[in-house]
């Protein structure tokens, strides 16, 4: 791109001030504009968070290793299926113990719409699974089953993604028996 | 606390985009209209105000409340924004309520907008997802659709409720709304229509769900003395409660029901509580504003109640936090048309978000203004002489003033406020 001639600085040809001659250097960024009454423009924004995963970082790092990670309260003994690092219950401490790998559909729902960003993926199953000895429930996505097959109750079983994406849906769950 | 009096109130009409003004201009036009009505009250007298909007992501405006203020011509005086997800307007109405009730301002003005037309619904839905754990929701489901989706199942196989009695909810609102020229949507359907329109997430259809809109909403509170001196005919807050539950639907526990006082523990036996299936905090918000406003049995206490009926299923279940009907009765409650307004208690007369449309922050200081003209009786005179969804006060030996509730909601029932009215004529 070429050099722009600095706003305000004497030109080139001779020491003539630039009073009254200045201007902006022009650009073909332009904008985008849907309408012109009243006027309505694109106006783009984009960000990238450097998000940190925290105290909840063993959950991403266990999906990796095929293991589910919840916690269990150090005061009272209440175990959750979603981490957590405090207990809801009492407030306590909570450390980790590692889940069952087989569970049932407590709840679920097919989504044919969704988010912008999940658009893409639908049709797609969420399903809200239950543990055996645990308190609480681990949202997750369903695989292998249709709307038609899905049941409160039906037994799923936990599989992992080869290749992480350190998200929580590296872990998935599909039905334990032909739906 | 002392009494708090509500004085006025106005709307902007609901609608899917009003390219036209920003929330600045839709605020001042409801203020406007709430002080048309309040031809007395200067704005001199007003001490203050309390913002609402829910969503910075939407407005891409941040500290955008006090444009609303300034708009309005109420600064140098105190302002604060509430937010807390779909409850934000009743949040705010509490707020302002808090503010007077202490003794602290005289008049407040909350004031209310969301802009939600600035982007596409797609995207609309994704801002409103980032509204539920970040770390373990969002990036799995990322759409509250799905959230309510799976609380109705769930509420489908404990308690029977049918996709019919969702779609009856739809109707019922809808059809209110006909005689509501506030109402962003005018439709005149069959649970057919309802079940036929296309599904979003199973069982809920886009009949099912409310839509995004644009708006704003204002309700100004006072103490007694400034009431007296400047309207003939206020509305007084009889009592506010509020309640929370975990972000997470997943942690929700399952044990026992937080009981009202008309009910008795032997109808719960064995029924694990919340769960997904119901909403805690609406449960608490009701319990805490009927202790304060002395409600014993809401079925027969309460004229009227304007609640937040995001989704048709959302409906059916604060039916039964709220204590209208036992858990579990929800779908039969609907089916049999006690809520509808020739029935028991006529819940959502201005047809609720499912017709009028939900700009949330405005939403729940639209539930305000709406039960604001109901307990005035003057919903003609605010609805271009329509007074049809005019609810009349129940009649019966002892009956005191009318009285309505408004309840607001945010999350899969994260943040629930609910506000007992009482008319003063």
């Amino acid at each position: 791109m070429a050099k722009k001639n600095p706003a305000g600085k004497r030109s080139a040809q001779g020491p003539k001030p630039a009073y009254g001659k200045v201007r902006l250097a022009e650009t073909d960024i332009g904008t985008t504009v849907f309408r012109t009454d009243p006027l309505i423009v694109k106006d783009h924004y984009e960000i990238d968070y450097i998000h940190s995963y925290a105290e909840d970082s063993r959950f991403f790092r266990d999906l990796t290793e095929g293991k589910l990670s919840g916690s269990e309260c150090t005061g009272c003994g209440y175990r959750f299926a979603t981490p957590r690092a405090y207990c809801m219950e009492c407030g306590a401490a909570t450390r980790w113990i590692e889940l069952p790998l087989e569970g049932r559909v407590h709840t679920w729902t097919t989504c044919y719409f969704g988010s912008e960003a999940f658009l893409k993926e639908t049709p797609f199953n969420l399903a809200l699974i239950e543990f055996e000895g645990v308190n609480t429930l681990l949202l997750t996505r369903l695989i292998g089953a249709t709307e038609k097959e899905i049941r409160v109750g039906m037994p799923v079983k936990a599989k992992f993604r080869r290749l992480a994406q350190f998200k929580p849906t590296d872990v998935y769950f599909v039905p334990a028996e032909k739906p | 606390m002392r009494p708090v009096y509500m004085i006025s109130g106005g709307i902007t009409k609901f609608t899917k985009a009003e390219p036209r003004k920003s929330f600045r201009v839709m605020v001042k036009e409801a203020f406007d209209y709430a002080m048309r009505d309040c031809l007395k009250l200067t704005r001199e007298r007003i001490d203050g105000t309390v913002v609402s909007y829910f969503s910075d992501h939407f407005t891409r405006q941040l500290k955008a409340g006090v444009m609303a203020v300034d708009m309005c011509g109420l600064v140098p005086k105190p302002t604060i924004r509430v937010e807390g997800g779909g409850a934000t307007g009743g949040l705010c109405f509490q707020e302002a309520w808090r503010h007077v009730a202490s003794g602290w301002l005289d008049c407040v003005v909350a004031m209310g907008f969301e802009t939600m037309s600035h982007v596409n619904t797609w995207k609309g839905n994704e801002f409103i997802a980032l509204a539920s754990d970040t770390n373990f929701d969002y990036p799995v489901g990322g759409f509250y659709t799905g959230y309510y989706a799976m609380m109705v199942v769930r509420h489908m196989h404990e308690f029977g409720t049918t996709v019919e009695q969702l779609a009856q909810v739809s109707v019922k609102n809808h059809r209110n709304a006909l005689h509501n020229r506030w109402a962003q949507h005018h439709y005149d359907l069959t649970i057919e229509d309802v079940r036929r329109s296309p599904m979003v997430s199973y069982p809920l259809t886009m009949l099912d769900i409310c839509t995004m809109s644009d708006g704003a909403a204002v309700a100004i509170l006072a103490s007694e003395e400034v009431a007296e001196q400047v309207c003939a005919n206020p509305v007084r807050v009889l009592g506010v409660g509020m309640g929370s539950d975990a972000m997470r639907m997943a942690d929700r526990p399952h044990g026992e029901v937080i009981l009202l006082k008309h009910e008795d523990p032997k109808w719960y036996k064995g029924l694990k509580y919340p769960g997904v299936h119901s909403f805690r905090a609406g449960r608490m918000a009701c319990k805490m504003a009927y202790e304060k406003a002395r409600i014993e049995d809401p079925r027969e206490d309460l004229d009227f109640v304007e609640l937040h009926d995001a989704y048709t299923s959302s409906e059916i279940q604060t039916y039964e936090d709220m204590g209208l009907c036992k858990y579990g009765d929800g779908g039969k409650f609907i089916e049999q048309g006690q809520p509808e307004l020739t029935g028991m208690i006529p819940v959502n007369p201005s047809g609720g978000l499912i017709a009028c449309g939900h700009p949330v922050g405005a939403t729940g200081l639209m539930q305000a203004v709406f039960a604001f003209w109901q307990l005035q009786g003057t919903i003609a005179k605010h609805n271009e002489g329509d007074g049809y969804i005019q609810v009349k006060q129940k009649k019966g030996p002892g009956r005191r003033r009318m009285r309505g509730a408004i309840h607001s909601h945010a999350g899969t029932g994260t943040y629930v406020t609910v506000s007992i009215l009482v008319s003063t004529r």
